[in-house]
């Protein structure tokens, strides 16, 4: 359609008027702006990402620039895959990866709900819960572990003050089994407001002529709630798993700055221990191919589930 | 029932869930307000057990951030005494100031390189989204796809070869560096949200300029620019925020002439341990800008983090 309107329009243009249109052509200009974009991308994404590919089959050492450097196969791969201590990291990946998932999806969803129903000052309210999020993890995380700390932290006083506990009786960070949850809780504090926004957004596309129906048809609200309200966000809240299942599976900042990945390896997460192996061990070619199966991992996971995605989309 | 709508909430409801929305609220921003209390805090005060609520407001943290200092002699002191405030603060503790430290450095570093990579990849990031939008560029989707695939890599995979490209090239610790590894990680975010934006814009208005007798070039810089004017601000403010906040690159290859404040502030050490007013004086003065920005941009906050795939 718009190509032919130009087309008639050029052909009733003077000739004059016509070279001066002309200019560059659209094609042209297409791959004019399109192409520093695509080099850049390629330059510090793809290249790199075929280096560490060549790396991942060699037993090179960034700190050991000049030794000389062998072909070892598959090696790499088949050392990280029989690795215990990297089940391990897998494990605490993935314990953190759910519990935040689910306790941001249910917290958040919650909120949502409440926010819509209009209530006075919901902007504000609304703009004060969103603010963590923005904020630079590792900044914000370095400063949680002063209000996790058992005699003078916050946390540990608020939460004693709730309970009777003893503030000094517990430590957050420092103990094994309540340090994996210390992560949790912080990531829950940043990112609820994101699943909620998604969330509000969803609750909000629904338009009110269904629920009138609904009540029309003397739907009870429970009802209403499972067979209007849930499956009609159900894609905006798969869309949030999906950004906070990508970010949470590379999450570095918060949780190096909170606990450094220990005590142990409790919270050792997979980018934290890709780093130790390539940036304190230096195995810069084992850790390629680590990087490669996160890579691979990750990508393969998002792809099905945006199959998932646009099935619900669908429906 | 009674008169209102049946859609409509009860007053009842309602307050009930403007409380629990309230209450949620206060208790999320807590922590930050704990940030900003602390930054104000003496020492002391800090680390009082049970923590202190109310406290008599103290500069040392920001005193203690912007300077270094040494110990000195009673002697030292009767024979110089201290003539401004922020020496007064310091003296009472037995310190004089030796200089200032690395945090001015380090903040205009993160500024340096926040404008720097927004200004590049939201320049580069208009001239694709426009092309995406407009033209017919082969394999449009796939490269949507593979500019969007570039954010799902954990940025320490992409360090370890970045890293040896720089050592190589000899970027490591540059601006320059920084600015383009940013730039680089930016562009995902930047050609999906513009493309986003001038996808809104009405196809008439440019078609109306080019029978006008405007070159496509003319058109995209006259009238299609203009009018995306918001969606470019918007989204250069969510590339700022990242460079701003980005924490995994920046420890990893810098640490002396281009590091940015996020790794900095952790590692601010006093007299015993973390000093952790002054730790509170970086995070508020480094978080606050961030915070600001949120406020201005609520409008536009969904559509930023999903990369636009949310529009309210």
């Amino acid at each position: 359609m718009s190509q032919s309107v130009i087309a008639r329009a050029a052909e009733a243009t003077p000739p004059g008027v016509a070279r001066r249109f002309r200019g560059l052509s659209d094609r042209a200009i297409a791959w004019i702006f399109v192409a520093p974009t695509i080099f850049l991308l390629l330059a510090v994404n793809i290249f790199p990402l075929i280096w560490t590919i060549r790396l991942s089959f060699t037993n090179f050492r960034a700190n050991r620039p000049n030794a000389e450097v062998e072909w070892i196969g598959l090696r790499n791969y088949d050392r990280i895959l029989t690795d215990s201590d990297i089940w391990e990291t897998m494990q605490a990946t993935a314990h953190f990866l759910c519990w935040t998932i689910v306790l941001q999806v249910l917290i958040g969803f919650s909120l949502a709900w409440l926010i819509n129903r209009k209530f006075k000052g919901n902007d504000l309210w609304t703009t004060i819960i969103v603010l963590p999020m923005m904020l630079s993890p590792a900044v914000v995380g370095n400063f949680w572990t002063f209000l996790y700390q058992p005699q003078i932290g916050l946390f540990n006083y608020v939460v004693a003050f709730f309970t009777g506990a003893d503030p000094t009786s517990f430590s957050m960070i420092g103990s094994v089994s309540l340090a994996p949850w210390a992560i949790i809780i912080v990531d829950t504090w940043m990112w609820t407001p994101f699943v909620m926004l998604i969330c509000l957004a969803g609750l909000r596309s629904i338009p009110d002529s269904i629920y009138e129906a609904a009540e029309c048809d003397r739907a009870s609200k429970w009802r209403q709630f499972w067979t209007i309200t849930l499956p009609m966000t159900l894609p905006f809240l798969m869309l949030a798993v999906l950004f906070r299942g990508i970010e949470n599976f590379k999450m570095f900042d918060l949780v190096v700055q909170l606990t450094g990945g220990g005590p142990g390896n409790t919270t050792t997460l997979t980018s934290i221990d890709l780093k130790r192996e390539a940036f304190e061990k230096w195995r810069t070619g084992y850790a390629s191919a680590y990087a490669i199966i996160l890579f691979v991992t990750v990508f393969g996971l998002a792809s099905i589930y945006v199959k998932a995605l646009n099935k619900v989309k669908e429906r | 029932m009674s008169g209102y709508s049946i859609t409509e909430p009860s007053p009842r409801q309602k307050w009930v869930a403007g409380a629990l929305v309230a209450l949620y609220a206060i208790i999320t921003i807590l922590p930050l307000v704990w940030i900003i209390a602390t930054g104000f805090k003496s020492s002391a005060d800090a680390i009082a057990y049970p923590p202190k609520v109310v406290f008599a407001p103290s500069l040392e943290g920001y005193v203690n951030l912007f300077t270094t200092q040494t110990r000195q002699t009673a002697e030292y002191f009767a024979a110089n005494p201290p003539e401004t405030w922020y020496e007064r603060i310091v003296q009472s503790k037995g310190l004089t100031i030796a200089g200032p430290s690395r945090f001015g450095e380090r903040f205009m570093n993160s500024v340096i390189i926040g404008f720097g990579s927004t200004f590049l990849s939201v320049f580069l990031g208009t001239l694709a989204a426009y092309a995406f939008s407009r033209f017919k560029v082969p394999l449009k989707d796939d490269l949507m796809f593979f500019i969007l695939s570039t954010r799902m890599m954990p940025p320490i995979a992409v360090a370890i070869p970045i890293f040896l490209m720089f050592r190589s090239l000899g970027l490591s610790d540059t601006h320059a560096g920084m600015i383009l590894l940013y730039t680089a990680v930016n562009l995902s975010l930047s050609v999906w949200l513009l493309k986003g934006f001038i996808d809104e814009i009405p196809h008439e208005y440019e078609e109306a300029a080019l029978i006008d007798g405007y070159t496509r070039f003319q058109a995209f810089t006259k009238v299609v620019l203009p009018q995306a004017a918001t969606g470019i601000a918007s989204t250069a403010i969510f590339c700022l925020i990242f460079a701003w906040n980005e924490y995994a690159f920046a420890v990893l290859l810098t640490s002396g002439t281009a590091q940015t404040a996020p790794p900095f502030i952790p590692t601010i050490i006093g007299n015993a341990g973390q000093d952790w007013p002054a730790v509170a004086a970086g995070a508020t003065l480094f978080l606050l800008p961030v915070m600001v920005f949120t406020i201005l941009l609520r409008k536009h906050l969904l559509r930023g983090i999903t990369f636009g795939a949310v529009r309210k």
